[in-house]
């Protein structure tokens, strides 16, 4: 049995749709031509119905959930202040309630610092990093953001990559911020930032660890430094003497920073190729920096083999040109949505709260008598030979994949993302419910088609600044990365 | 089954507002206006009227709740009144309430009466609605054409039928609808329109386009029913009683059981085998002379063709393409322009239908009178394919 804590399962989840950065230069570079430096490749977005909190379920649900004592989630977008997002996601997870829910926030440190405490926790355990943060059009984080989540299983069993060391620096140093109010980011000067920051401060960490244990920087196999900007990382790793061929990823190309959860999200993309026993530094910079030193097992061969890389993950996914439906899909223009985006979605919280575990978990019944699964779980069994009173059992249909029985797209109907589709779903192993659909375009969907279940936003109360979840239909597991 | 209701309840009065836009009229007027029609037509006073039974959907959104707005508009004399609610069927249920309160003995004469003045709530389809605590938690944000719209692509895939034959099929429903609605004084659209014109209107809900959508009005439509000794008493033996008067509401198959097909209304199935029963009736084919069903949409009166028992299954297309539900057809099918041209104020719908049934059994329907008109069948669907409640009445003259 091994016996130090580490990795020792992972899985990403990146929105389907990647909105074309020529697009976007073409629609909005006329405000300044400085944009047209990031005229290439792609930045994934989430649609109106995802957030965070979303984008964390999906990736959290490809991993092992069974043994599961601690769920950590981390974010700098999270949609609650007050009110766990955490316990949201362990909900759409099923997990038992006496997991232990909690979070971090407060800079894009938060998905390394929480790495750093997770690591020092022996129970099985999850981290689940996610950024949907909103710039301002026209700017260049609107260019160079990215939309995203990464999971991680810890433990002591079958690790994947040991968390060997970890090293901490904070320094108040103001190069962005972002206020309740203000909603997106304000930027300082980028130059001072690397400089005096970026290429100080990262140094300073990681000497004190490699020194600590004895390592060479030519000795990293990895160096993993999530910042905006790509071209900085390069300027760190040259103060460091770290040669450029160590340098990971920043997933620039058709991805984009994903916030605090882009530090985890390019771990991932490490492990899908790291060879056993090379060595992996983890950055994390935000007001200071984290710096976690990894080793790769043995055992992360086998996992790569069983599972699709992060990055032909994102050789798949819709690019979209259309500079205005991404301005939309966060909220960011106003549209005309017309009468029907006025109704009142005063959630009942007293019946949301005795029906969680149905709606969040998507947990429904199955009847003893006639073994007919069934949604939501009711006193008495839907099969018209049965009707049995009082004989279902708990039944999840989330994991289980079904195939379209009718639906329509619906251009009457209100959504963020018109037309609303929705229809009947056959579930595998039986069940019918009927369901909105997501992530389907015009004329994707047929009688037939088969799709997966994923948790989304079903309604925005605009009025109370409160939206709820449940689980829709969507393309046969779109965007995951297992 | 019981007796049923067969001959034990006669009509001897009906009214029924003009549908439309009636931006010039409160319920208020609506509802006089019908029910003048109906007291003269049955020759009885205001007073004679034992209780009543008010048909209202969208009750806080226009004519208000509970009983009071129909004794307050015709100023009845506290006798009891009940408001009814049964989704698109409300109109009929109001009519079962009066139909059963006269057959049970417990009044001599009842009223029925619905109505609906949805213009004023400002949407162009029906308005926006909550679907009580829980289901908003879970239920697709769907609309009433996204609902019945399921029905296309299931029927399209169920009986191999291509895409653009069905549309055809579909917009013959509309387009032999106008037809009929044109000559139609009462009706709200009253304008002939080409198949060209409705095939190639702009989509709703796939693969519903505008035209394939019945429109949204305001009216009210009303019937007086009593005991047959008192019709006779009226006007001898020449008068129209209620066949048969069957609910059938889903219980939850189509929604949460996998049996269902999406591509036929299981309660229509169920309610019309009910009613014939009831009636008497063993060969519909033969003996219903006209149907007027709910055809909110064109494909919902397609697939209603066949659950009522009027089309072998898959043959609707063809019978409907053939001609079989015109106006000079074997059945004729929304004579007076149906649910498409009087559009759907939802509590007066049901007594719509029944009051064109009641005019073509007493040969009253002018340029739109069929002929030899035996049994006529008037069907509602309330609710969405998933889940609603059918209604059937079935009229004939007093036997």
């Amino acid at each position: 049995m091994d016996s130090k804590s580490g990795i020792t399962n992972f899985s990403a989840y990146v929105p389907n749709q990647a909105m074309s950065r020529t697009a976007m230069v073409d629609a909005i570079g006329w405000t300044k031509p400085s944009l047209k430096a990031f005229n290439t490749g792609s930045r994934r977005y989430v649609e109106w119905d995802e957030d965070p909190i979303t984008l964390s379920v999906a990736a959290a649900s490809s991993l092992e959930l069974n043994t599961i004592k601690q769920l950590c989630f981390a974010s700098t977008s999270a949609p609650f202040l007050d009110r766990q997002n955490a316990g949201i996601i362990a909900t759409a997870l099923d997990l038992p309630t006496t997991t232990h829910c909690f979070e971090l926030s407060g800079s894009q440190r938060a998905g390394s610092s929480a790495l750093i405490n997770m690591s020092k926790i022996t129970d099985n355990s999850i981290l689940v990093a996610a950024d949907c943060r909103k710039s301002k059009a026209g700017s260049p984080a609107e260019m160079l953001n990215g939309d995203a989540s990464a999971a991680l299983s810890l433990g002591t069993e079958n690790v994947l990559a040991e968390i060997i060391d970890t090293e901490t620096i904070y320094a108040d140093i103001v190069d962005h911020y972002r206020t309740e109010k203000s909603g997106t980011d304000y930027y300082l000067e980028d130059r001072w930032f690397r400089d005096e920051g970026l290429n100080k401060i990262v140094p300073q960490a990681v000497s004190k660890l490699l020194v600590r244990q004895n390592i060479s920087v030519t000795d990293i196999s990895h160096f993993i430094l999530p910042v905006p900007n790509p071209s900085m990382a390069k300027s760190v790793a040259k103060t460091l003497g770290i040669a450029n061929e160590a340098i990971s990823d920043s997933l620039y190309e058709n991805c984009g920073y994903t916030g605090c959860a882009h530090s985890l999200l390019m771990l991932i993309n490490v492990l899908d190729k790291a060879k056993a026993d090379e060595w992996i530094l983890l950055c994390g910079f935000g007001q200071g920096c984290d710096t976690v030193l990894l080793k790769a097992t043995s055992k992360l061969v086998e996992k790569q083999r069983s599972s699709i890389s992060l990055k032909n993950q994102l050789k798949k996914g819709k690019v979209e040109t259309n500079y205005t439906k991404f301005l939309s899909s966060s909220g960011l223009i106003d549209i005309d949505w017309g009468m029907r985006s006025e109704r009142d979605n005063r959630t009942a919280h007293s019946v949301a709260f005795n029906k969680t575990r149905d709606i969040y978990g998507f947990v429904g019944g199955k009847c003893t008598t006639c073994k007919t699964p069934q949604f939501p779980k009711s006193r008495r069994c839907v099969n018209p030979e049965c009707s049995a009173f009082d004989t279902q059992i708990d039944y999840r249909f989330s994991s289980i994949d079904g195939k379209i029985k009718s639906f329509t797209e619906d251009w009457l109907a209100f959504t963020r993302n018109p037309p609303l589709m929705y229809g009947n779903v056959d579930f595998e192993g039986g069940g019918n419910i009927f369901l909105e659909i997501t992530g389907f375009g015009v004329g994707e969907i047929s009688i037939g088609t088969k799709v997966s279940t994923t948790f989304r936003i079903k309604d925005i109360d605009s009025k109370r600044g409160f939206h709820r979840y449940f689980w829709k239909a969507a393309p046969e597991k779109s965007g995951h990365h297992v | 089954m019981s007796n049923g209701i067969k001959d034990k309840v006669a009509i001897i009065g009906m009214g029924c507002s003009k549908f439309g836009e009636r931006w010039d009229a409160s319920p208020e007027d609506l509802v006089n206006e019908a029910f003048e029609e109906a007291i003269n037509d049955a020759g009885i006073k205001k007073n004679d009227i034992d209780a009543a039974w008010f048909g209202v959907f969208y009750e806080e959104q226009n004519v208000g709740k509970s009983a009071y707005p129909l004794s307050q508009y015709l100023r009845l004399p506290n006798i009891p009144v009940t408001r009814v609610e049964n989704l698109c069927a409300t109109g009929t249920e109001a009519l079962r309430g009066a139909v059963y309160a006269v057959a049970a003995g417990a009044c001599d004469i009842a009223l029925a009466m619905g109505c609906e003045k949805l213009k004023d709530t400002g949407f162009s389809g029906l308005p926006e609605r909550t679907k009580g605590t829980f289901e908003d938690l879970y239920q697709p944000n769907f609309t009433p054409p996204g609902a019945f719209a399921q029905l296309g692509a299931s029927y399209a895939h169920k009986h191999g039928i291509d895409m653009t034959d069905l549309k055809r099929a579909m917009a013959h429903v509309s387009w032999k609808s106008h037809e009929n609605g044109f000559k139609n004084p009462k009706a709200h659209l009253r304008k002939k329109l080409t198949m060209e014109e409705i095939i190639n209107s702009p989509v709703i809900a796939y693969p519903l386009g505008v035209l394939d959508c019945c429109g949204v009005s305001d009216g009210a439509s009303c019937a007086i029913v009593a005991k047959p000794e008192i019709a006779k008493s009226l006007v001898g033996d020449n008068f129209v009683t209620v066949k048969s008067l069957q609910l059938s509401p889903s219980n939850g198959v189509e929604m949460g059981h996998g049996s269902w097909d999406g591509a036929h209304t299981l309660t229509t199935k169920k309610a019309a085998e009910n009613a014939y029963k009831e009636a008497g009736i063993s060969d519909p084919l033969n003996d219903i002379s006209l149907t007027e069903v709910h055809d909110c949409f064109s494909i919902t009166e397609l697939v209603l063709m066949e659950d009522l028992g009027l089309s072998k299954k898959g043959h609707g297309p063809k019978d409907i393409l053939d001609g079989k539900f015109d106006a000079n057809g074997l059945i004729p099918c929304q004579i007076d322009g149906g649910l498409k041209c009087f559009g759907h104020p939802i509590g007066a719908s049901g007594l719509r239908m029944n009051y064109e049934i009641y005019l073509q059994l007493l040969g009253r329907a002018k340029d739109r009178q069929l002929k030899n008109v035996k049994f006529g069948l008037a069907h509602n669907l309330g609710g969405i394919p998933n889940r609603n409640v059918a209604a059937i009445s079935i009229l004939g003259m007093n036997s």
